[in-house]
C-alpha cells in the first residue's frame, strides 16, 4: 500500500497517469501476449527457420557453422574468465547465478525458442555442446589463475592459443563453402565482426592522425573522418553496389558480400576514430610529459604510454560502435541484395504457401526479436564493463 | 694564441627533426596521391571501356519517370527531379526534426518520472526502439502498419471526423490560402512573441513583479496569428472520402507517414537517452535550491533544470539531427521520393552512377554541413560563458 501511495497516487494528477499508463501497459501487454501465444501464425518461422539463420549455406556444411559457434564461445568464456578478478568468487552462488541468469537470461531464452521452433534432436545437440564450450572455456581460465606456471604463459600467446580454434573452423568452413552463399543471421554476425576488425587498425592510424601536429597528415585524416561521417551510410552501400567495379581492375569483380563489407570497413574507421579520438583526449597529460621526461621519442610514448591507457578507456564506446554496425548490417540487404535475414524475412512472406495472408507481422516479430536481443544483451554488458573499468570515475 | 671553441656541429638533416617531419608528411602525401591516382586511373579505364560519360550533363537529359504529387512530367530534366528529391528530403527532415525533438524530451523526462509505470514505460520504449535496426522498423511500418493494417479507402478510419486514415495514406485537416504568406505571419507572430518575452524579463527585473513571460508571450502570439488568420481570410479544410478518394484537408503519401513516424519513433529514444543523461548530469545543488525556494515540481524543472539540462544536451542532440537527416536516405526502401530515390531511379534509367551518387552524397554533405552550423550558433549562444 505504501508503496503504492509513493510511486503510483503520490498527487490525483499522478494517479490520473498512472491510470492511463496503466490501462495502456495493460493493453500492450495483453497485445503482446495474444499475438505470441494465439493469433501468431509461427509456421512461417518454423518452415524457414534455417533460410532465416544460414540462408542457403550448403546443408551439409552446417555443423561447421555449429563447430565455429562452439568454439566462439569456448574462446569468449575462456579470454573473460581468465580476467575474472577473485573478488567475485566471495560472493553467495545464489546471487551470482541470479546475476547469471540476469546477464544471459535473454540469450539463453532466445536459444530454447530457436530449438523449440526447430523441432528434433540436433538443435539440442548442438546446443548442449555450446554449453560445454562455456564451461570448457571457463575451466581453462580457471586453471590459468590457479596454476602458477599456467599463469606464466604470456598473455599474447595465451589468446593466440584460445582463438585457434574458431579461427581454424571459420577457415575450413570459407573452404568448403563460397562466401556468397552465406546469408542470413550467420551473415549479419560475420560482416559485422569482420569490419569492425578490419576497420580498428584504420581507426587508430586516423585518430593518431587527427591530434598529429604534423599540419598535413592531420589536414588529411580530418577531411577523411569528416566527409564520411556527413555521408549517409546507405548511399555509400548504394555507390558500392553499382560503382566499385569501377575503381579497382576488372579481374577482381567483388561479390556483394566484399562490397558490403569495404563499405562498412571504411564509414565504421571514421567513426572508431573519433571514438579513440575522445578516448586519447582523456588520458591525462601527466602521461606524456612523464614519458618525455623518460626520454622516450613521440612514437614510443604514443604506442607504450598513451594508446593502450585510451583503448582500455574506449572498450565500452567500441562495443556500442559494434552494435549500431551489426544493426546497419541489415542495410546491406536493401542496397546490395545481400541475403541477410531482414531481406529473407521479407522475402519468405512471397512464398506461394504465405503470400498476401499478412505473415508479415510474424516474420519480422522474428527477425526484431533476434537483432533485439543481440543488441540488448551487448549494452547491457558493455554498461557493466564501463562500470567494472571505472570510466570517467577516476 | 688559442682557437675559438668550434662552431656547434649541425646535426645531419638524417636526424633533423624538423627536415624529419616535413619528409614523412611528403611521404604519406604521396601515399595517398598514389592510392587516388591508382583509384582514378582504374575508373577512368573502366569508364573508357565502356563509354559511360564521368561528368555531369545527366541532369538535362529528361527524367523518364514521374514524381507523385506534384507536377513534373517524364520529359522533365533530371535536374529537376533532384531539385524535387532535395525538397522531399528536407519537408521529412525538419518535420521529424520537430517532433523527434519533442516526443524524445517528454520520453527523457518520463524516464526520471517519480511515477513507477511511467517510469517503467518509457524505460521500455526507449530499450526495445534503440536495439531494433532502423531499417527494420521502418520496413514494419511500411508492410504491416500502412499498408496491412490500415483500411482499404472504403472502410477509412475516420477519428473525430477530423483524420482519414486509409492504406493510401493520411488525410489531416489543412487551411486555404497562400502558404508562404501564413508562413511569414507565423514568424512574425513568433518573433513579436520573443520580443514581448524580453520586454516582461526586463519588467519584471525592474519592479520584482513575476515575469510570466510565456503566458504574455503566448497571448501576443495567438493575438498576431488569429488577426492575421482571419484578415487575411484563411479557411480550415476538413478531409472526406469522396468516390474512393480523400478530398479536401491535407493528404500525406503512405510512404511519407511511414518514414516520418519511423524516423521519430527512432530518433526520438535517442534523445531520450541524452535529455535523460543531461537532467541528471545538472548538479544536484540547482535542484536543492530551487526545492530551498519551495519552487513547485513543474516550475523548477521548467526554469531551473531544464535550460541547464539543454545546454549539456546541444551537441549530442545535434549529433542526432544529422543522424536523423541521413537516416532519411533509407526512405529510398519504401518508395518515399528524396534523394537518394531519385539518384537510385536515374541511375537505373541510365545515369551515369559514379557521377550521380557523388552529387548525392554531395547534397547531404551540404544539409548536414548546414545543419551543424546552424547548431554550433544555438550551442554558443547557450553554453556558459567561463571567465
Amino acid at each position: 500500500m505504501t508503496w503504492m501511495r509513493r510511486n503510483l497516487f503520490r498527487s490525483w494528477w499522478d494517479g490520473i497517469l498512472s491510470l492511463v499508463f496503466g490501462a495502456l501497459a495493460v493493453y500492450v501487454v495483453w497485445a503482446l501476449v495474444n499475438f505470441v501465444f494465439v493469433t501468431g501464425r509461427w509456421e512461417i518461422i518454423e518452415v524457414n527457420l534455417t533460410l532465416l539463420l544460414v540462408g542457403r549455406f550448403p546443408a551439409e556444411e552446417l555443423w561447421l557453422v555449429g563447430a565455429s559457434i562452439v568454439g566462439l564461445a569456448f574462446w569468449i568464456s575462456a579470454a573473460s574468465s581468465s580476467f575474472t578478478q577473485p573478488v567475485e568468487n566471495k560472493r553467495p552462488w545464489g546471487a551470482r547465478i541470479l546475476d547469471a541468469v540476469q546477464r544471459f537470461g535473454l540469450l539463453a531464452g532466445l536459444g530454447l525458442l530457436l530449438i523449440v521452433l526447430a523441432e528434433g534432436m540436433t538443435p539440442i545437440y548442438w546446443a548442449l555442446a555450446i554449453v560445454g564450450g562455456i564451461v570448457a572455456g571457463r575451466a581453462l581460465g580457471a586453471t590459468r589463475r590457479a596454476f602458477a606456471w599456467v599463469g606464466k604463459i604470456p598473455a599474447l600467446v595465451w589468446h593466440a592459443l584460445l582463438i585457434a580454434a574458431p579461427v581454424t573452423l571459420i577457415a575450413l568452413t570459407l573452404t568448403r563453402s563460397t562466401l556468397d552463399s552465406w546469408g542470413g543471421f550467420l551473415i549479419n554476425f560475420y560482416i559485422a565482426i569482420i569490419s569492425i576488425v578490419l576497420s580498428f587498425p584504420l581507426g587508430v592510424l586516423l585518430a593518431l592522425g587527427r591530434r598529429s601536429t604534423l599540419p598535413i597528415v592531420r589536414l588529411l585524416s580530418t577531411t577523411y573522418i569528416e566527409l564520411i561521417r556527413g555521408a549517409p551510410l546507405f548511399v555509400l552501400l548504394l555507390l558500392a553496389g553499382v560503382a566499385l567495379e569501377f575503381f579497382v581492375p576488372v579481374d577482381l569483380a567483388p561479390g556483394p558480400i566484399f562490397r558490403a563489407v569495404t563499405v562498412f570497413t571504411l564509414f565504421t574507421a571514421a567513426y572508431v576514430a573519433e571514438i579513440v579520438r575522445g578516448g586519447l583526449q582523456s588520458v591525462a597529460k601527466g602521461q606524456t610529459e612523464a614519458g618525455k621526461a623518460l626520454g622516450l621519442n613521440t612514437s614510443k610514448v604514443t604506442f607504450l604510454i598513451t594508446l593502450p591507457q585510451a583503448l582500455r578507456n574506449v572498450i565500452p564506446a567500441q562495443i556500442g560502435q559494434f552494435i549500431s554496425l551489426f544493426k546497419d548490417t541489415t542495410l546491406a540487404g536493401a542496397a546490395l541484395s545481400v541475403l541477410e535475414v531482414l531481406n529473407i524475412g521479407t522475402a519468405i512472406t512471397k512464398q506461394d504457401d504465405f503470400l498476401g495472408q499478412g505473415y508479415i507481422y510474424e516474420s519480422l516479430a522474428f527477425v526484431g526479436l533476434l537483432f533485439w536481443v543481440g543488441s540488448y544483451v551487448m549494452s547491457r554488458e558493455s554498461q557493466r564493463l564501463e562500470k567494472r573499468l571505472g570510466v570517467g570515475q577516476r | 694564441m688559442s682557437s675559438l671553441p668550434s662552431a656547434p656541429t649541425r646535426v645531419p638533416f638524417w636526424r633533423d627533426v624538423r627536415v624529419l617531419r616535413w619528409a614523412f608528411q611528403l611521404v604519406v602525401l604521396a601515399l595517398v596521391f598514389a592510392l587516388l591516382f591508382w583509384l582514378y586511373g582504374n575508373y577512368q579505364a573502366n569508364v573508357a571501356k565502356s563509354s559511360i560519360p564521368t561528368n555531369l550533363r545527366f541532369l538535362d537529359n529528361p527524367s523518364n519517370f514521374t514524381i507523385p504529387g506534384n507536377d513534373l512530367d517524364q520529359s522533365a530534366p533530371v535536374r529537376d527531379a533532384f531539385y524535387q528529391g532535395f525538397l522531399n528530403t528536407l519537408q521529412v527532415a525538419i518535420a521529424g526534426i520537430v517532433f523527434a525533438t519533442i516526443l524524445g524530451t517528454l520520453v527523457g523526462i518520463a524516464r526520471l518520472s517519480k511515477n513507477f509505470l511511467v517510469r517503467t514505460i518509457a524505460a521500455a520504449y526507449v530499450e526495445v526502439i534503440r536495439n531494433i535496426p532502423l531499417l527494420l522498423l521502418l520496413t514494419f511500418m511500411n508492410l504491416a502498419v500502412v499498408l496491412q493494417t490500415f483500411p482499404r479507402i472504403e472502410e477509412a478510419w475516420l477519428p473525430l471526423d477530423l483524420f482519414v486514415i486509409s492504406n493510401r495514406g493520411i488525410a489531416i485537416p489543412w487551411f486555404i490560402g497562400s502558404a508562404p504568406i501564413l508562413l511569414a505571419v507565423g514568424a512574425a507572430a513568433i518573433l513579436a512573441a520573443w520580443a514581448t518575452g524580453k520586454i516582461r524579463a526586463r519588467i519584471s527585473d525592474a519592479t520584482g513583479k513575476p515575469a510570466r513571460a510565456g503566458l504574455y508571450a503566448f497571448a501576443v502570439f495567438a493575438l498576431i496569428a488569429l488577426s492575421g488568420w482571419v484578415a487575411l481570410g484563411y479557411t480550415v479544410t476538413l478531409p472526406f472520402v469522396d468516390d474512393r478518394a480523400t478530398d479536401g484537408g491535407f493528404r500525406l503519401d503512405p510512404s511519407f507517414f511511414a518514414l516520418l513516424v519511423t524516423l521519430v519513433i527512432y530518433t526520438s529514444s535517442h534523445i531520450a537517452e541524452i535529455v535523460r543523461g543531461s537532467i541528471m548530469a545538472v548538479p544536484r545543488g540547482q535542484g536543492e535550491a530551487a526545492d530551498a525556494l519551495a519552487l513547485k515540481p513543474g516550475v523548477k524543472m521548467r526554469l531551473v533544470i531544464l535550460p541547464q539540462a539543454f545546454r549539456i544536451a546541444m551537441p549530442a542532440v545535434g549529433n542526432q539531427y544529422l543522424n536523423l537527416i541521413k537516416n532519411s536516405s533509407l526512405g529510398a526502401t519504401i518508395s518515399y521520393f528524396e534523394l537518394t530515390q531519385i539518384a537510385q531511379i536515374t541511375v537505373g534509367n541510365g545515369s551515369p552512377a559514379v557521377p550521380a551518387f557523388t552529387l548525392t552524397l554531395l547534397v547531404y554533405l551540404a544539409i548536414s554541413l548546414i545543419t551543424s552550423v546552424i547548431v554550433n550558433f544555438f550551442n554558443r549562444r547557450l553554453a556558459l560563458v567561463e571567465r
